[in-house]
């Protein structure tokens, strides 16, 4: 079993390297001003986080995070119906119902975004399809909307996949159990399975909504620039401003916020459990 | 014309999973308030009928009667029928007292009821301190107690259990025999019970079923079964026996190991090839080996608590015997059996 253990020390250095190192670097940028290649002529400063606070750049942190809530919210309604669909698929219907699912993800991410371009395009699929049977034509790209249909595109397996895991795990017998105690389909989804499914549930609003906030590009090529997301912000900081303590600053401001979202959100998950034994002392 | 009621009747009920009849043509009729247990090796449709039961499977063919109506296009959650699964099933997302109070909720029973029944029902299984409790914080007896409650703060008419002391070590399933019977004689429904333990079987039940393949095999008192078993399958899986091929040379006469034994059989045809079965109790040892109706050498001995367990060899077969009297490996020893002791079956498929 030791000598496992060193197996283990590769990864260490790399983590040590490429993780630790870069975050303190992130960390000291975000609170100093100066010469990024120079770190003895680094002086300390708040210039960069009061930055963040004028308004220009708050609405852009605000964007984020409404576009990535309405964005989880959809994979949320969208992805339950069809993670429930597969799981209770027989077993050869339900691999390839998975493989519709995983194969467009051994795509690049850029290349799926560029075939949704070609489709919500103005002279696009979408509208040409629309002119063909004679419907006024959209135009939702570039827009908000189009970069929300990026978004839920890109991240839908994520909230699938989690919920899928959980209801396949649920034991049938409990189904039963329900059904034998006198509840319909409905009663049995509303109070055995949707509560046994909150784990499922949870996680996947965590992977929908953590790169949700954080994107960038999809609101570049979908949204054409006009709703600049954090994502976008901070990139833009680094490789065209040369900004790094501002996008230094942004990087620590987004992840903070990510945090306190995750730390809710495992608030949720715990509150759920004890909700069900308190509720019994009524 | 019957005259007795029956709540349940199952007439030609059969079942298929991928072309193999699991159940096949059961007929069986459940009296009120009858103690009713299927049993049979796994695999022989006994937890099948009982899903048909309960609804969880449809048949291919045949039908339930329930109270003289048709049982079979009535869903689960409208039969008033209720069950004890074999993993229990409790909700793990519930604790004990939401688990017992999901059936009288659905039901959107006034509060007050439901708090006073699930209370009561929590009393009489001796779990009162336990309704805060969480599931997975229970032993298995009780959860296995959780689950009967549950399905009994319902009222069912019928209350299906499928192995529920599957899980249970020898002692607590020995009591909760007891406390099942008991319960069941104190509120009074019919309980259906599936087990593969055929001392179980013969312990708890009014009424046994026997069932192997798909097939009843035999349907009658623990006594009948234990006594009278109608088949050679019957007699190999109720109990310790000697089941031997014999000639019937006429009614009352029987002839196996060279020797005609009076029995009490009739009704074959002359020189008609039997089964014999004897419970190994009721070959008797006697004092002198001479006099005995057979004899042979002891070959093995075993302990078994309350009596050994001897296997004799002659040169026809060996004979298992259960005696409180010990007779040391080698020996000669002489037997005899009674004629109501030895009981005679058709062999399968020979007339009828």
């Amino acid at each position: 079993m030791r000598r496992m253990r060193l197996l283990a020390y590769p990864y260490s250095v790399w983590m040590a390297i490429f993780i630790v190192v870069p975050l303190i670097l992130v960390l000291l940028y975000s609170f100093t001003e100066g010469d990024i290649r120079n770190l003895a002529a680094l002086r300390f400063s708040t210039r960069s986080y009061e930055r963040v606070l004028e308004p220009i750049y708050l609405k852009v942190i605000v964007n984020s995070f409404v576009l990535a809530t309405i964005s989880t919210l959809c994979c949320l309604v969208l992805g339950y119906p069809v993670a429930m669909i597969v799981s209770r698929a027989n077993p050869k219907v339900r691999g390839m119902l998975l493989m519709f699912l995983i194969v467009p993800m051994w795509m690049n991410f850029l290349l799926r975004t560029y075939a949704w371009m070609s489709i919500l395009s103005p002279n696009g699929f979408l509208n040409r399809l629309l002119e063909l049977v004679g419907l006024p034509k959209l135009e939702i790209m570039p827009g908000k909307t189009a970069v929300l249909l990026g978004m839920i595109y890109n991240f839908l397996p994520f909230m699938i996949l989690p919920i899928y895991t959980v209801l396949s795990k649920i034991d049938k017998q409990y189904l039963e159990a329900a059904n034998d105690l006198g509840a319909n389909k409905a009663r049995t989804f509303f109070k055995i399975i949707l509560p046994l499914s909150v784990p499922g549930v949870v996680s996947g609003i965590t992977m929908v909504f953590l790169p949700a906030v954080s994107t960038f590009v999809i609101s570049g090529l979908l949204g054409g620039g006009k709703t600049p997301l954090i994502g976008d912000l901070i990139e833009q900081q680094f490789m065209w401003e040369g900004n790094w303590h501002f996008g230094s600053s942004l990087s620590i401001i987004l992840m903070v916020m990510i945090l306190i979202s995750m730390a809710i959100m495992s608030r949720i998950d715990r509150n759920g459990k004890q909700d069900e034994n308190g509720r019994a002392k009524a | 014309m019957e005259k007795e009621k029956y709540l349940i009747e199952l007439r030609n009920l059969t079942k298929s999973f991928d072309g193999v009849k699991v159940v096949d043509s059961i007929n069986l009729k459940i009296k009120e308030n009858e103690f009713v247990t299927l049993l049979g090796p796994s695999g022989c449709g006994k937890t099948t009928t009982l899903r048909m039961i309960g609804g969880f499977e449809e048949p291919d063919e045949g039908e339930i009667l329930f109270e003289g109506k048709l049982l079979n296009p009535v869903p689960p959650y409208k039969r008033n029928i209720n069950t004890v699964f074999q993993r229990y099933a409790l909700f793990p997302h519930m604790n004990v007292f939401e688990n017992v109070a999901f059936g009288l909720r659905i039901k959107k029973l006034p509060k007050d009821e439901i708090v006073e029944r699930v209370e009561r029902m929590l009393k009489m299984m001796d779990l009162e301190n336990f309704g805060k409790r969480h599931v997975d914080s229970l032993s298995g007896g009780q959860q296995q107690r959780v689950a009967i409650a549950r399905a009994l703060v319902n009222e069912p008419k019928v209350l299906l259990l499928d192995e529920p002391l599957g899980a249970l070590d020898l002692k607590l399933r020995k009591e909760m025999q007891i406390e099942l019977l008991d319960m069941q004689r104190r509120v009074g429904i019919t309980f259906i019970y599936v087990t593969h333990d055929q001392e179980e079987a013969l312990t708890m039940s009014d009424t046994v079923v026997v069932m192997n393949e798909g097939h009843i095999q035999q349907v009658g008192t623990p006594e009948d079964i234990y006594n009278e078993p109608t088949n050679r399958f019957v007699a190999d899986f109720i109990g310790e026996s000697n089941i031997i091929e014999a000639v019937m040379l006429e009614d009352k006469k029987v002839m196996f190991d060279n020797h005609v034994f009076d029995c009490v059989d009739t009704g074959f045809e002359p020189n008609e090839p039997v089964d014999v079965v004897i419970r190994p109790e009721d070959l008797k040892i006697v004092n002198n080996p001479e006099e005995g109706m057979i004899q042979g050498t002891v070959t093995s001995v075993v302990f078994k608590g309350v009596h050994y367990e001897m296997l004799v060899e002659n040169e026809y077969r060996e004979y298992m015997i259960h005696s409180t009297l010990m007779h040391p490996e080698g020996s000669q020893v002489g037997m005899n059996i009674q004629p109501f002791d030895i009981h005679v079956m058709k062999k399968e498929g020979y007339g009828s």
